[in-house]
C-alpha cells in the first residue's frame, strides 16, 4: 500500500487550494446571511414587543426537533468523511444516506410549520397579516425570507450529498481522493451553523 | 502544487460523538434559559450559546483546528468584517431612535 500523500500527488489534487476555494465561497455566504441577520437585529431593536408577540406563533417543539435533526445530520456528514478516509465505503454511504434522510425530515417539518401558518392566514401579503402591526408584518416577512433561504440551502445540500453518495458508490470518492465530499461537508456544516442562529432568534424570544 | 495539503491525520469518531452530545446539551440549555425570561440578557445569552455551538461545529466538524494558519486568518477577517458592518450600522440605529 503506498502512502496516501503520494497517491494524491499522482492524482494532482490540491487539497489546500480546493478547501480554500470552498471556504471563500462560505465567507460570501456568511455575509449574505449576515446582511439578513443585521436587518433582523435592527428591526428587532425597533419593534421589540411585536417581535416577542409574533414569536409565540412559532412551534418551539418543532424548532427544537429540527435543531437536533440538523446537528445529528452534521455529525453523520463528518462521520461519512471519516469512514471514506478509513476505506470503509459501505459505512460512508450509509452515513451520507442518513444525512440526506435527516435533511429531508428537516424540510418535512418546515412544510408542516409553514402550512400551519398559512392555514392561520399568516403568509406574505395575506389580508390577516396586513391588518397586523408593522412590527409583526416585518417579523413574519423576515421569518419567511430567512427560514425560506435556509430551507433552500438545505435542499441544495441534499441534492449535492446525493451526488457525492453516487460518487462514493462508484469509487470516484475514495480513501485517497475525497475533497469533493470534504467540501460538501463544509457546506453542510455551514447550513447547520445558520440554523444554530436562526433557531434562538426566531423561536426562543417569546 | 500537486497533492498539496493532503490531510494525514484522521480524527477519532468518538470525538464527533462527544461534540454532537455537547451540541445537543447546549440546545437544551438555550431552550431552558429562554423559559427563564431573562429579558435584557436573554438575547446576549442566546447569542453566546449559539456562538459556542458554532465554534464547536467549525473547530471539530469543519476541522478548522487542523487547517493552516492562513485559513484561520481568512475566517477571522470575514467575521471581523461582519462585526464591523454590524457595529457601524448600530452606531447609527442606537443614536437615531433614542
Amino acid at each position: 500500500m503506498s502512502e496516501p500523500k503520494e497517491i494524491a500527488v499522482r492524482h494532482r489534487v490540491d487539497y489546500t487550494g480546493a478547501k480554500m476555494g470552498m471556504w471563500i465561497f462560505l465567507f460570501t455566504e456568511v455575509l449574505f446571511f449576515g446582511g439578513l441577520f443585521l436587518l433582523y437585529s435592527v428591526f428587532r431593536s425597533k419593534y421589540t414587543l411585536a417581535f416577542h408577540d409574533s414569536a409565540k406563533e412559532l412551534d418551539i417543539f418543532l424548532g427544537t426537533a429540527n435543531t437536533v435533526i440538523l446537528l445529528t445530520s452534521s455529525m453523520m456528514m463528518a462521520l461519512s468523511i471519516l469512514f471514506v478516509r478509513k476505506g470503509e465505503k459501505a459505512s460512508s454511504i450509509l452515513c451520507q444516506g442518513i444525512t440526506i434522510f435527516l435533511g429531508l425530515v428537516f424540510l418535512c417539518n418546515k412544510y408542516i410549520e409553514w402550512s400551519a401558518h398559512i392555514r392561520h392566514g399568516i403568509y406574505p401579503d395575506s389580508p390577516l397579516l396586513l391588518q397586523m402591526s408593522r412590527g409583526k408584518i416585518i417579523f413574519f416577512s423576515l421569518y419567511y425570507v430567512m427560514t425560506g433561504l435556509h430551507g433552500l440551502h438545505v435542499l441544495i445540500g441534499v441534492c449535492v450529498i446525493s451526488g457525492t453518495l453516487l460518487f462514493t458508490a462508484r469509487g470516484k470518492i475514495y480513501r485517497d481522493d475525497f475533497v469533493k465530499l470534504e467540501n460538501t461537508g463544509l457546506y453542510w456544516h455551514f447550513v447547520d451553523i445558520v440554523w444554530i442562529y436562526l433557531f434562538p432568534l426566531f423561536y426562543l424570544i417569546t | 502544487m500537486n497533492g498539496k495539503g493532503f490531510p494525514l491525520h484522521i480524527p477519532k469518531s468518538r470525538v464527533y460523538v462527544f461534540v454532537w452530545l455537547s451540541l445537543v446539551v447546549l440546545t437544551a440549555t438555550t431552550v431552558a434559559v429562554a423559559r427563564l425570561h431573562l429579558t435584557r440578557y436573554a438575547v446576549l445569552t442566546a447569542i453566546f450559546i449559539a456562538s459556542t455551538k458554532s465554534g464547536l461545529v467549525v473547530t471539530f466538524f469543519m476541522h478548522l483546528k487542523e487547517e493552516p494558519l492562513i485559513l484561520k486568518a481568512m475566517l477571522f477577517i470575514a467575521l471581523f468584517a461582519l462585526t464591523l458592518i454590524v457595529l457601524l450600522t448600530f452606531s447609527d440605529v442606537w443614536f437615531r431612535y433614542q
